[in-house]
């Protein structure tokens, strides 16, 4: 008797507590305070076809993100993913152009993005060298590939599957939701299952944690360093897809600040840069918050350039507040 | 004498022209508490690392309960139930007590969720984690689903010697465990390997505090020159004996010198 009365309270704290440290509600905080902002400030914010586009729009940074979390989450960083996603647009693109099947080319598409993932993560892995310096590298490289695999043109996409992640029907009759919120939906579930409810997602954290620590548990660390960059690879393919299916055109010089967006959604997701804590929901919200940002406040008549000014103070807060929680809890 | 858990004989570790293990001998006893005593760069640490596989000898056998083995990782000697406690323990600090204690050794759900899915059964391992933690009597953290970061330092401690108390099969090495430890933790840690004691498991514990080794250690192993200098128990010897047996003062012969449990 006297167990269950001392046990019960507790238990609820405990998940109360649970709750309130869970790193992704200040982010959300933010992300309902912007929304109720934007839906108060402006007439046209709150509509159902504003509300799919910005979903619409943030689509392709959030699957960049999400491959980008990965990465933070061992204390790595990569600034390659969007070069590496152009790339993979433009492999799509042209093989289906030069007549491959659309099947064929994906596949390529996906061999080329995990492939280029994979140089990423055995230089990081094998070499020991910082991941920040490995994917500046990669980034200029496959820039420049991605230029001279185009010879400066752009391809127009008319596949029906390269192009279908930006079809989809309607729910309720209103909201649009298409196939490539279908797709990031699923993939950022699959995502937060392997994280949080397999091994893997374990040692992943375990390891950007403290690597020393991790190796010494028994953790196979380069292998598992090694498998991040090379999933996030394969997830930037995706990108490379959702990005047809929302503008059908393969641009070497599309997405050109996508590496630093998805960081910025990461970080203002409330994954820590120094590895080891975070969470793709975050990143979800991060992405939302972004988009939402963007949005609003263009619906309210405000220059462009002050959004990237909002954006780029709010990702100072973020790590700023992230350093302080660091702190905290030596 | 009763059969060792572990013995070593004849142990050479070589770097270049600096030997750090002379021909060491080592022998730990079932269900005894050994201390491992010696003075900075006497090759206490190379000695440890070659019975856990952190390194591999020259020259020499290590024989596990009778059997000769050779360890090439310290995930061979895990494997064979030795368990180490890291002077930094190794712990992950973001994580809870019960993902820390099966770091590396997740507990996976039984039929296709697990070996499909790969799913973890997170229940198994929170219980497992909460029996091995009230086993050993370590009640001072609130629950298991607690962060290591939010712990003491004493706390962290625990957690790691619990993690080794529930894995180690064979044996439990820990090397200074209460380096870091005020006063009142550093006597938890002792009613720890105490308790492990208790169950069974012999212990090698690496300590620089000799009050702290006459109060727990069955034996004591006296490391000098990077060879076993003696073994002598605590009831037969002094602080200062064993302190100059460390030093090359007193040599095991000498009239003064307190029983050697072994041949040097």
């Amino acid at each position: 008797m006297s167990v269950t009365e001392k046990a019960a309270p507790s238990l609820r704290n405990r998940s109360a507590e649970a709750f309130l440290h869970n790193p992704a509600l200040g982010p959300l905080a933010a992300l309902l305070v912007a929304i109720v902002v934007f839906s108060v400030t402006t007439s046209t914010f709150l509509t159902v076809d504003n509300l799919s586009l910005v979903v619409q729009q943030s689509l392709v940074v959030a699957t960049l993100a999400l491959g980008q979390t990965l990465i933070v989450l061992t204390g790595g960083i990569d600034l390659a993913n969007a070069a590496i996603m152009v790339l993979g647009t433009m492999v799509l693109a042209k093989l289906v152009i030069g007549g491959s099947s659309s099947v064929v080319a994906l596949v390529a598409g996906f061999l080329v993005c995990a492939a280029l993932g994979a140089v990423s993560g055995g230089l990081v892995t094998w070499l020991n060298l910082p991941p920040f310096i490995v994917t500046l590298g990669m980034l200029t490289v496959v820039l420049a590939a991605g230029r001279l695999y185009s010879e400066g043109n752009s391809f127009p996409v008319t596949d029906n599957l390269l192009g279908v992640l930006g079809e989809g029907g309607y729910l309720f009759g209103q909201i649009r939701v298409t196939h490539g919120m279908t797709l990031a939906v699923v993939m950022f579930a699959v995502t937060w299952y392997a994280l949080t409810r397999t091994a893997w997602g374990r040692h992943v954290y375990a390891l950007g944690n403290d690597p020393e620590a991790a190796r010494l548990t028994g953790i196979h660390v380069g292998r598992t360093r090694f498998s991040v960059y090379l999933v996030a690879g394969v997830i930037y393919a995706f990108a490379a897809w959702q990005a047809l299916g929302r503008i059908p055109n393969a641009d070497p010089n599309a997405f050109q600040t996508g590496n630093l967006d998805s960081i910025t959604a990461v970080v203002i997701g409330g994954t820590s840069l120094f590895g080891g804590r975070g969470s793709v929901l975050g990143t979800v919200v991060g992405a939302l918050i972004v988009a939402v940002l963007r949005s609003g406040l263009t619906q309210a008549g405000i220059d462009s350039l002050y959004q990237d000014v909002a954006t780029g103070v709010l990702v100072i807060a973020a790590v700023a507040f992230d350093q302080i929680v660091r702190r905290r809890s030596r | 004498m009763t059969a060792p858990a572990l013995q070593a004989r004849g142990l050479v570790k070589r770097y270049g022209r600096v030997t750090a293990i002379d021909g060491a001998d080592f022998d730990l006893l079932p269900g005894e508490v050994l201390a491992v005593v010696g003075d900075n760069g006497a090759g206490k640490s190379s000695l440890i690392k070659a019975l856990s596989g952190a390194l591999v000898p020259d020259e020499g056998t290590v024989l596990l309960d009778g059997v000769e083995t050779h360890f090439h990782s310290p995930l061979d000697a895990r494997h064979a139930g030795i368990e180490t406690v890291h002077q930094t323990l190794a712990l992950a600090p973001a994580m809870d007590i019960a993902t820390n204690l099966f770091l590396g050794r997740e507990i996976r759900r039984t039929g296709p969720l697990g070996s499909v899915l790969r799913l973890l059964d997170r229940g198994a391992m929170r219980q497992q984690a909460q029996e091995q933690l009230d086993a050993l009597g370590i009640e001072t953290v609130q629950h298991i689903g607690q962060l290591v970061e939010t712990l003491s330092g004493g706390q962290r401690q625990a957690v790691a010697v619990a993690r080794a108390a529930m894995f180690g099969r064979k044996m439990v090495i820990m090397d200074e465990p209460t380096a870091a430890l005020g006063v009142k933790e550093s006597g938890q840690v002792l009613d720890l390997i105490r308790r492990i004691r208790d169950r069974g498991l012999p212990v090698v514990l690496i300590s620089h505090d000799m009050p702290q080794v006459f109060e727990i250690a069955d034996r004591i192993h006296v490391h000098r020159l990077g060879r076993r200098a003696a073994v002598v128990r605590p009831a037969d010897a002094t602080m200062s004996q064993v302190v100059s047996l460390m030093t090359g003062a007193l040599r095991p012969g000498d009239p003064d010198a307190p029983p050697n449990l072994v041949d040097t």
